[in-house]
C-alpha cells in the first residue's frame, strides 16, 4: 500500500481560452480548458490545476465560468487560482466546483489570507503557490507572476505558509519554467524537506526522464506540466508506465 | 433512486450531485429537518473543519434529525468529514460532539508522515465489502484530510494507512462511509457510488 505520486497538467488560462506564454511575451492559444480538461481525465491524470492569468477584468470575470465548464468534466480533484486576494474570491473559487484554492502574490502581501482560509475551508483546500528564483547563494520568492521579487527566503516563506495553514505547496522554478531543462529538483528537495506537507513541482519538465528525477533526487510528491501535454508531447499514459517501470508508485488507469 | 444529500453551508456539493446523477439517481439538497426525515437514503459530504461541520448541522436543526434517520434503519453514506462527524468526537475539535454513531474519537495523523494526507492511496480489505464489490484489490482512491477514525473502529471494513493505520471504508446495518472522495477518485470511486445505490433496492 503505497500514496501514489501525482500527475498534474495545468492549464494557464486567459479570456477563458488556455493559452502559452512564450518568454513572458506573446501569448500562444492551445485550446479549450473544457475540452483539454475531459481529455486529462480519460488519460490518467490525477489533477488538475487551473491557472487565471489574465491581466484584464474581463478575463478575470470568464475564469469563474471556466471553473465551472472544466470541473463539470472531472471526476478527479481540481485546484484553481490566479488572483485570489480575498476570502470571498477563494470561495468563489471553491463555489463553482474547485476542491483547493491556490494563493500566492496577496498571501505574501497579507498572510493572514492563508489562516483565513484554512479556518474556512480546511487546509486540504489551501494551496500555497510558490514561484522561486535562485540568488547567489540562496532562492527567493517571487511574486506578480515571477515579476516581483519579495525579499522572503523561499524555504522560509514556505515553513510559515504551512504553519498559518497551507496543505500544499505548489512550487514553481522560475529559472527553469518554460525551459524544457527539467525540474529544479535541488530546490524542490529543499522545500520537501522543510515543509510537512506534500510539495508539487513545477517549471522545466521535458521529458520523462525529468519526472523520474523530480520524484527521487527532487522528493517530490506530485509533478505538474502544462505545454508537453498540451502539445501531445507526451501522454500522460506512457509517462506513468515509465515512472511505474522504474519503480516511482503511480496510479496506473485500467 | 432519490438521494438526500446533506447541505450543512459548506463542501463541494456539486460534484456529489454530478457524480451520482451521472449514475442515474436523482438528488436534492436537505437544508431542514423536514427533508430528512423523509428521505428514503441520506449522502453526508463534508470538507473542512469538523467544528464547522458539527455546527452548520446544528444551526440547520439537522443533528437530531440525522440521528433519527440512523435509529430508523434509513441508509445514510458519510463522505471524507461526514465519515468522521459520525463519531463520538475529534481531536480537531475537543468538547465538540460527533453524531455518535461510533463510539470512538477521530484522532489526528501523526507528525512522522505528510499531513494532510493527500493524494491517491490503496486500501487494506479486512471484511468482506458492498462498496468495495468489484474493485480491484491494488485500486487507487483519493484522500484529503489530516485527521482520521482508527481503523481498529469494529466497522472498518478497509483501512489505509499513512502513519497510523486508518478507517477508510465503514460498514455496520444500513450505515456505510468512505474517508476518501469517491466523487474525485475516477471510475473507481463511481463504482463506490453505484455499489452504495445497489444495496438501496
Amino acid at each position: 500500500m503505497t500514496l501514489a505520486r501525482r500527475i498534474i497538467p495545468c492549464l494557464d488560462v486567459d479570456a477563458g481560452r488556455v493559452v502559452k506564454g512564450i518568454e513572458f511575451e506573446g501569448l500562444r492559444d492551445m485550446g479549450d480548458p473544457a475540452e483539454l480538461a475531459a481529455r486529462y481525465n480519460l488519460e490518467g491524470a490525477d489533477e488538475l490545476v487551473v491557472l487565471d492569468i489574465s491581466a484584464s477584468v474581463e478575463g478575470r470575470a470568464t475564469f469563474l465560468d471556466t471553473i465551472r465548464r472544466v470541473a463539470e468534466q472531472l471526476n478527479i480533484p481540481l485546484t484553481a487560482g490566479g488572483g485570489i486576494r480575498k476570502m470571498e474570491d477563494g470561495r468563489a473559487v471553491l463555489r463553482a466546483g474547485a476542491d483547493k484554492v491556490t494563493v500566492n502574490t496577496a498571501a505574501v502581501e497579507r498572510p493572514q489570507l492563508i489562516s483565513e482560509l484554512a479556518q474556512q475551508f480546511g487546509s486540504q483546500a489551501v494551496v500555497l503557490s510558490l514561484d522561486v528564483k535562485r540568488t547567489n547563494s540562496s532562492w527567493e520568492a517571487y511574486v506578480r507572476g515571477g515579476r516581483d521579487a519579495t525579499g522572503l527566503d523561499a524555504a522560509e516563506w514556505a515553513a510559515e505558509a504551512v504553519l498559518r495553514g497551507a496543505g500544499e505547496i505548489l512550487l514553481t522554478s522560475i529559472d527553469r519554467d518554460g525551459t524544457c531543462s527539467g525540474f529544479d529538483c535541488a530546490l524542490t528537495a529543499k522545500i520537501a524537506a522543510t515543509v510537512p506537507v506534500p510539495v508539487i513541482a513545477s517549471g522545466g519538465a521535458s521529458t520523462f526522464e525529468d519526472f523520474l528525477a523530480v520524484f527521487t533526487e527532487g522528493k517530490a510528491d506530485a509533478a505538474l506540466a502544462a505545454s508537453i501535454f498540451h502539445t501531445e508531447t507526451h501522454s500522460i499514459a506512457a509517462l506513468k508506465k515509465f515512472l511505474a517501470r522504474h519503480g516511482v508508485p503511480v496510479r496506473l488507469s485500467k | 433512486m432519490k438521494l438526500t444529500i446533506v447541505d450543512y453551508g459548506a463542501g463541494n456539493l456539486p460534484s456529489v450531485e454530478r457524480a451520482f446523477e451521472g449514475l442515474g439517481a436523482q438528488t436534492e439538497r436537505a437544508v431542514a429537518p423536514q427533508q430528512l426525515a423523509a428521505a428514503r437514503a441520506i449522502v453526508l459530504p463534508g470538507v473542512g473543519h469538523f467544528s464547522a461541520f458539527v455546527a452548520g448541522l446544528r444551526e440547520r436543526n439537522l443533528t437530531g434529525a440525522l440521528r433519527a434517520a440512523w435509529q430508523a434503519g434509513v441508509p445514510i453514506l458519510g463522505i471524507c468529514l461526514g465519515l468522521q462527524a459520525m463519531f463520538a468526537s475529534s481531536e480537531e475539535a475537543p468538547g465538540e460532539a460527533g453524531l455518535g454513531f461510533f463510539p470512538e474519537n477521530v484522532c489526528a495523523l501523526p507528525t512522522n508522515v505528510k499531513s494532510p494526507h493527500i493524494g491517491w492511496n490503496q486500501l487494506r480489505r479486512m471484511r468482506e465489502s458492498r462498496l468495495l464489490q468489484g474493485i480491484p484489490e491494488d485500486a487507487y482512491f483519493y484522500f484529503a484530510h489530516s485527521y482520521a477514525a482508527p481503523a481498529t473502529a469494529p466497522a472498518t471494513v478497509a483501512a489505509c494507512d499513512h502513519g497510523i493505520s486508518f478507517a477508510a471504508v465503514i460498514e455496520q446495518g444500513r450505515l456505510a462511509a468512505v474517508q476518501f472522495h469517491p466523487e474525485k477518485s475516477g471510475e473507481t470511486g463511481a463504482r463506490v457510488l453505484r455499489n452504495f445505490l445497489e444495496s438501496l433496492s
